[in-house]
């Protein structure tokens, strides 16, 4: 608990993660306004059209958990950190847990901005969150920040670097995973394994895709893809940890 | 109490740190001396946990640095003044590390008002001079109250009011009976602050001593002497079994002789003197003199 506050205080005490919460929500809010704003009877505003750009934000919090670990790195504080705290792990899962959680609630804030935002512009459409379909492609965006932000802890850490690390998440979330799916052949088995693409899958299976939208035989149901992501990004946390522990600070 | 036992660190081929051994004793400031490069702040990141040794132990208290409970109260450290978090204020800083080692929050106030840092705690430490950075690491290491301070070329940078200030904390500490451990590459200063010296070149342990043994025993004295009649001098010298060296400038350096030795000889030879002068070696020649083959990287000069 000790440690949970302390992350809290350093977190906190820099302005970083407000800046990011402020934008992840910015961004999605409003690109989620313009859309609503311009649906129609051929192209109806529903709820998962609401939750549709999540990405904008995830990507900002990504950026946001990779910098809480890389600037410890960048200024040496990670050096104040294990010297007050030797045991490296317990102070590096202490930051995990507070800034995941911080992601977390960035992500609620943001799914709920972006449908509260789309039932002011269009009151008449009904976007009721009814059926259980629905809460989990709108509060389940917590969830995907959620471990999104253990994914960019895990690579931060690893990497230590700000830019390194910002650079491989992006594109890797970005490009990557989009575009793996264009190899022959094997793009498609590759594309249904990989972690953020099974993310977005927790959230939008049992919805109609999107025009354009490829179609991916998943592996797992929605729960399951949440579980292999999660998977995935405490797996990497936990090679993380041991580096950082073996390795001089 | 410190205790370095075959303390090494390689890294691939170089070896940074050689199978040093040495003890750091409570109760007075002990100097860790060093040209640069000799492995000294690797040293002290390998007492305090942060690089783990290639072979060796150190051990505070008999206890490796990872086994203490709440470290901060047993071990200060300054190692470098920027770990801080540019935008983070001084408060914030010390109210984290507080927090970790379960100090109390007035700690923090104390430790401010100890290095006189109150009036700007609430500012961002990025913007903080040298002198000011430096303070707020002192207060880092102060926050616990421990009995064990490491502080790695507190005064470089800093200008006099500064390193006199320092020099006086420290002395202040070791006066509470506390064990102080302050590396620097000048022995000028250290000549100055700490009462016991380990010396170290190239990773190796070079000599553990008073800081009085080591000048006495380093800063070997010669005797100048000038005389238009060197040509014959010099060799009677030697022959009185004096080591000599030519100055080049129609002089030379009699070492292992008193002036008043000389002079008899001088005059028993009937001899013209010009200049009959006894030399003091300064500290620093003493230190390259001893440390000079371990130098880490030589720069060429005249070439």
């Amino acid at each position: 608990m000790t440690l949970l506050a302390v992350e809290r205080i350093k977190l906190f005490s820099t302005r970083s993660p407000w800046w990011c919460a402020a934008l992840a929500l910015v961004i999605t809010v409003g690109i989620t306004a313009l859309i609503a704003a311009n649906t129609s009877t051929e192209f109806p505003l529903t709820v998962g059209v609401t939750q549709a750009f999540y990405t904008f934000g995830m990507y900002v919090v990504l950026v946001m958990a990779a910098l809480a670990i890389t600037t410890e790195y960048r200024f040496s504080t990670i050096r104040a950190t294990f010297l007050a705290v030797p045991n490296r792990i317990s102070a590096l899962l202490a930051k995990t847990v507070v800034v995941s959680l911080l992601a977390g609630v960035i992500g609620e804030l943001v799914a709920f901005g972006s449908w509260g935002i789309s039932k002011l512009i269009k009151p008449d459409v009904n976007i009721a969150i009814n059926t259980a379909q629905e809460w989990r492609n709108v509060a389940g965006v917590g969830a995907v920040f959620f471990v999104g932000a253990i994914f960019a802890i895990a690579i931060g850490t690893l990497l230590r670097h700000t830019a390194g690390a910002v650079a491989l998440l992006l594109v890797w979330a970005l490009v990557v995973e989009s575009l793996v799916g264009i190899i022959p052949k094997i793009g498609d088995d590759i594309q249904r394994w990989m972690p953020f693409v099974n993310g977005n899958r927790f959230l939008t299976a049992g919805t109609e895709p999107f025009p354009g939208e490829p179609v991916i035989n998943y592996p797992f149901g929605a729960w399951g893809s949440l579980g292999y992501f999660a998977a995935i990004s405490v797996g990497l946390l936990i090679v993380a940890f041991v580096v950082a522990k073996r390795r001089d600070a | 109490m410190i205790e370095a036992i075959g303390l090494t660190k390689r890294y691939g081929k170089t070896v940074a740190v050689d199978d040093l051994s040495f003890s750091v004793a409570p109760g007075k400031v002990t100097g860790f001396l060093g040209p640069n490069g000799a492995g000294k702040s690797t040293t002290m990141r390998m007492i305090l946990g942060l690089d783990r040794p290639t072979s060796g132990k150190v051990l505070i208290d008999g206890k490796p640095y990872a086994g203490l409970h709440r470290p901060l109260r047993t071990v200060g450290a300054l190692l470098d003044a920027k770990w801080v978090h540019p935008n983070r204020s001084a408060r914030a800083h010390l109210r984290w590390l507080a927090k970790s080692n379960g100090l109390p929050a007035r700690r923090v106030d104390e430790v401010l008002e100890t290095v006189g840092l109150t009036a700007v705690a609430g500012k961002r430490a990025g913007g903080y001079s040298l002198g000011m950075s430096q303070r707020l690491g002192i207060a880092a290491a102060l926050l616990g109250d421990p009995q064990v301070l490491l502080f790695d070329e507190p005064v470089n940078g800093l200008d006099p009011e500064g390193i006199l200030w320092i020099r006086n904390f420290m002395q202040g500490l070791a006066a509470e009976g506390r064990t102080v451990l302050v590396s620097s590459h000048l022995l000028s200063e250290m000549a100055l602050t700490a009462s016991d010296l380990v010396v170290i070149g190239k990773g190796k342990l070079i000599s553990q001593s008073t800081t009085q043994e080591f000048v006495e025993r380093s800063s070997e004295a010669s005797v100048k002497v000038r005389s238009p009649q060197l040509g014959a001098l010099g060799p009677l010298l030697v022959d009185k079994g004096f080591t000599v060296r030519d100055n080049g400038d129609t002089s030379l350096s009699v070492s292992g002789a008193t002036s008043d030795q000389i002079g008899d000889i001088v005059a028993a030879n009937g001899f013209v003197l010009h200049e009959l002068s006894p030399q003091r070696g300064s500290l620093e020649e003493a230190f390259m003199q001893l440390t000079g083959d371990a130098v880490e990287y030589h720069a060429e000069i005249g070439k």
